[in-house]
């Protein structure tokens, strides 16, 4: 396996890794969004207590999930930066930070925007919430930590090390409706025994779920061919390529 | 479809605003990422190109002065 996955380490097999994905990324974004978005806000029924409202949950939970997803994968990636000392993980983190940032937005504001009519106020100091947002301020640390630093290794190194001590935050995310009295509802979709949800919403919710999911892989690949792209803009084959287009 | 008429779509059960306002933002922050993402790797591949393309005219420059000065 070391022997098929090492040569992915040279950043430019990682940047052709980068453009092989991106498209499979890339159409599973756009369809799932658009078949997703279409489903949830015409054809899924309403819900019979919060009315047409509820339609906020087919942004809000793919984002909320993502922008954990997200940071999870950003803390692997710089558990292999710092472990093996691979630029490209570095490269991965700060490619990956923007992207679950502006999840965790969505995540807030459809929240507030749901919170409003259905518990009366855009904002409450409740465990979920505040557990949320302490995510955003930890993805936008990871994104200045990165940039702070003149020399670009020793802040991707800087940038990982807080990527990964941050991850103490996601356990409490999940958990934060059990473990506190909270206004949050629990877990709607991970229980699949006593199912919460009827199939006629969540079919929508899965499909949107799909579609953050490819938007999420299609703009970090984006991202993350620029960052390779500019830590070796002084190589020849990005001379190349920047000449051929 | 769940809606009688387009307005009656629009309307979304008297949530317009709130269900209105967190598709709107989501796409707009989406876009905007997208957009942004894109140029951001348009821009570094022109400022690559500028900048071989002015080594190339040093070099260039440099060889001319070197062949005035042995004729």
């Amino acid at each position: 396996m070391w022997k098929w996955l090492h040569p992915y380490a040279k950043a430019e097999r990682a940047y052709q890794l980068c453009n092989t994905l991106l498209p499979y990324f890339a159409v599973i974004a756009v369809l799932g969004i658009l078949v997703g978005w279409v489903w949830g806000l015409a054809f899924a029924p309403a819900d019979y207590q919060q009315k047409d409202s509820y339609r906020i949950i087919f942004i809000h939970v793919p984002s909320a999930i993502w922008s954990m997803g997200a940071y999870s994968s950003m803390a692997i990636a710089g558990l292999v930066a710092l472990v093996w000392q691979i630029r490209n993980a570095q490269l991965a983190v700060i490619a990956i930070a923007p992207v679950g940032a502006a999840m965790t937005v969505i995540a807030l504001l459809t929240g507030a925007a749901w919170g409003k009519p259905m518990w009366g106020a855009w904002w409450v100091w409740d465990a979920r919430l505040t557990s949320e947002l302490i995510l955003l301020f930890l993805y936008l640390g990871v994104i200045s930590l990165y940039h702070a630093f003149e020399d670009k290794r020793a802040g991707g190194k800087a940038a990982s090390i807080l990527a990964l001590v941050g991850v103490v935050n996601l356990p409490i995310i999940h958990f934060s409706v059990e473990w506190w009295n909270t206004l949050h509802q629990g877990a709607t979709i991970t229980k699949f025994d006593t199912s919460a949800i009827d199939s006629s919403m969540f079919w929508p919710l899965m499909i949107n779920i799909l579609g953050f999911a490819g938007f999420l892989g299609a703009v970090t690949l984006i991202r993350l061919k620029t960052e390779i792209l500019k830590s070796e803009q002084h190589r020849p084959w990005v001379k190349a390529l920047a000449g051929g287009k | 479809m769940q809606f009688e008429s387009l307005s009656e779509f629009f309307a979304m059960g008297g949530y317009a605003f709130y269900v209105w306002l967190s598709f709107g933002s989501c796409a707009l922050i989406i876009i905007a990422l997208v957009v942004s993402s894109i140029q951001e790797k348009r821009k570094l591949l022109q400022q690559v190109s500028a900048q071989s393309a002015r080594e190339q005219r040093i070099e260039k420059a440099k060889l001319a002065k070197q062949q005035e000065s042995q004729s």
